[in-house]
């Protein structure tokens, strides 16, 4: 264990409770690790905690109405220890994220350039000037065509495809080590989805950083990750390379998710389904939280919390079919 | 098992269920004090049938017309022109709007927004029913009766507000209520799209089983390829308010003819880690329906795009030349015009024959 290099992202047993009216177990106990480089899907349904997840890792959660718990380091930093000053320069500096919705991200008021050159200016003291010429370059490097008229432009004067490509180039502005990626083609039309991806893809690989690119698609995880982790109900369930989760995945979520695409089903015949719907989350989870839907439960999945098993390196199946190893048809 | 019986059929199997003739919807925008008047194409020259029985899936990007069709279908908002025929019959003349809202009911994507809030379950599936004259109690037995129907247990749901459910079990209660004036035909704008996977193949599979015990026909519009292919039998593919591409659904997967389909279907991820989409089909995004571009309206992003794509804006033709039968593959591109003037036409002569 001795020259195993600290990795960029380290997340270790994150809990988060959301508080108030009623609370909400949004994660129950997500560890999670990401190399230099690396692309990393966090797939999941609505309510999985993936989103919540990523802001946490941002510390972008209401203060006063969320509980959190475990440790959360990037790039060595403690970012759940950090004073707002600190915060502040860790965002949009070593993490950057991007969301679903652009048209809300951006702000209405000023144009894009300003918005770029404003980012840069904070981050790397640069003059107004430079700053200009920074985000001039950057809406060349997310391709928007005739990027010097549109510095300034206002978001409410581009397209839905147009604001995405700006939001990106304001988040990789400085150069971030970490982007973390909200859904960010899911509002987008089919042909637009997949310009942003092919370009998120390139650049990814241009500027060398890692992305946690969060989903509910899995064909969109496809596009553009290298490795995968399943989330179910505020718990990574299943992790793997991309190619493990599709060809041999091994939790019963995971593997009743890939069985119920319609991608290539046959017309008129049924679709195979998970019965039922995810549960509520009000009560933090005691056993397994699939097992009520879950074609394979025994009788200990519903009094105790599925064991964490170890199949390989960066290869984790919390479910006691994969205690014993099960052959995949 | 209805209180309420369905219309009567009239044209018998060979007339289509819904024909849609030259439908045209325009929205004239600005023209305020400064403002230069302008329209929204929104659709325009739209025509097609939808026959007894079939699912017709209608796909498109945002923008592109589905869902104004799908309101104009329903005779939720007036049309610029156009004629729209159910069973052969002229809503407003020949068959009373009134008729013509029981044989005719939607599904919507926003299942919260779609249900009042201060009905229960019960009452909502009830409501329809109660308005075309059916009594209290027998109303309320059918909705119970629905609600088994559409997988949701009557004595733990009927009660319940829209609140209280999830969003799979709220798109349940609306498919039970546009099934509760037992009509013949049931629009469905993508009514599953806001649904998790796992329980978007749960609505789809309830879908299949009404269609076949009540003997409905489907409008399924969508912007999720994979479904449509899945429940549609025809496929009708919209461009900028415009009708592209219709046609059996296999055909129109294995041989599109028009550039846009064969663009939408590239732009699909693939499912195979080692598939991965290389170059994006298509540049740039959909143009905006105001002022759409003259001639061919895609011609603006079509890589195939000659002098006579900006001029004549193509009539939608068979895909294989001379092929007349009701369902035909049909695609409104130069390329399949024979004597178009494209230099990838085939020739006028082939069909002269």
């Amino acid at each position: 264990m001795a020259a195993v290099p600290t990795p960029l992202v380290d997340i270790r047993d994150l809990t988060i409770r959301f508080t108030g009216e009623r609370t909400v177990h949004a994660v129950n106990g997500v560890s999670l690790s990401l190399g230099e480089g690396e692309v990393l899907g966090l797939l999941g349904e609505s309510g999985s905690g993936k989103s919540v997840t990523m802001r946490a890792l941002m510390r972008l959660l209401p203060k006063r109405r969320s509980v959190i718990s475990g440790s959360v380091h990037v790039a060595g930093q403690d970012v759940l220890a950090m004073d707002d000053a600190t915060l502040s320069d860790f965002r949009g500096r070593t993490v950057s994220m991007i969301f679903q919705e652009p048209a809300l991200a951006l702000d209405p008021v000023y144009t894009i350039g300003r918005q770029i050159s404003e980012s840069v200016m904070r981050h790397e003291g640069a003059s107004q000037r430079d700053a200009t010429a920074r985000a001039l370059e950057m809406l060349e490097l997310v391709r928007i065509p005739s990027a010097k008229r549109r510095l300034d432009a206002y978001p409410h004067e581009m397209s839905g495809g147009m604001r995405q490509r700006a939001m990106i180039a304001l988040a990789l502005a400085c150069r971030p080590k970490i982007l973390l990626a909200d859904e960010p083609t899911t509002a987008l039309d089919a042909t637009v989805q997949i310009q942003i991806l092919l370009l998120l893809r390139e650049l990814q690989r241009e500027m060398g950083m890692s992305v946690i690119f969060v989903t509910h698609d899995i064909g969109v995880a496809i596009e553009i990750c290298d490795k995968v982790a399943v989330m179910y109900a505020g718990q990574i369930v299943e992790t793997g390379t991309l190619g493990e989760i599709v060809r041999t995945p091994q939790h019963p979520y995971p593997r009743g998710l890939l069985a119920s695409t319609v991608h290539g089903a046959a017309r008129g015949a049924r679709l195979e389904t998970i019965p039922g719907t995810p549960p509520s989350l009000d009560k933090a989870p005691v056993a397994c939280s699939f097992a009520p839907r879950c074609a394979f439960v025994q009788p200990r999945c519903t009094t105790a919390p599925p064991p964490l098993v170890h199949l390989g390196p960066g290869r984790d199946v919390r479910c006691v079919l994969a205690e014993t190893p099960v052959p995949v048809n | 098992m209805s209180t309420i019986e369905p219309l009567e059929d009239l044209g018998g199997p060979a007339q289509p269920l819904l024909a849609v003739n030259s439908l045209t919807k325009h929205f004239p925008i600005g023209g305020g004090l400064f403002a230069e008047k302008k329209t929204v194409r929104a659709v325009d020259d739209v025509s097609f049938a939808v026959a007894k029985g079939e699912t017709l899936g209608i796909v498109g990007e945002s923008g592109c017309g589905k869902s104004t069709t799908a309101r104009l279908l329903m005779h939720l908002m007036p049309r610029t022109s156009g004629e729209i025929l159910f069973d052969g019959q002229v809503v407003g003349y020949s068959l009373s709007m009134r008729e013509f809202r029981r044989g005719m009911q939607m599904v919507f994507q926003d299942s919260y927004a779609s249900l009042n809030p201060r009905l229960t379950i019960e009452d909502s599936i009830a409501f329809g029913p109660k308005v075309h004259g059916v009594a209290d109690k027998e109303a309320r037995a059918l909705a119970r009766e629905l609600m088994g129907k559409v997988g949701l247990r009557p004595e733990v749901f009927a009660n319940r507000y829209p609140h209280e459910v999830s969003g799979g079990q709220r798109q349940r209660v609306n498919i039970a209520r546009a099934l509760a004036l037992n009509p013949r035909l049931v629009i469905l704008d993508e009514a599953v799209s806001a649904l998790d996977k796992s329980v978007e193949a749960q609505v789809l599979n309830l879908l299949t089983d009404l269609k076949r015990e009540f003997g409905l026909t489907y409008v399924f519009i969508s912007h999720d390829l994979n479904v449509v292919r899945y429940i549609s039998d025809r496929v009708l593919v919209m461009y900028l308010g415009q009708v592209v591409e219709v046609g059996p659904v296999d055909q129109v997967w294995e041989a599109p003819a028009h550039p846009y389909t064969r663009a939408l279907l590239a732009a699909m991820p693939a499912l195979d880690p080692d598939k991965r989409t290389e170059t994006p089909p298509l540049s740039g995004d959909p143009p905006n329906p105001i002022d759409p571009p003259a001639g061919c309206r895609f011609h603006t992003r079509c890589s195939f795009a000659e002098e006579v794509c900006g001029r004549v804006g193509p009539a939608l033709s068979p895909a294989t030349p001379g092929d007349t039968a009701p369902d035909a593959h049909l695609a409104a591109c130069h390329m399949v015009i024979p004597g178009s003037g494209h230099s990838r036409a085939p020739a006028a002569t082939e069909v002269a024959a």
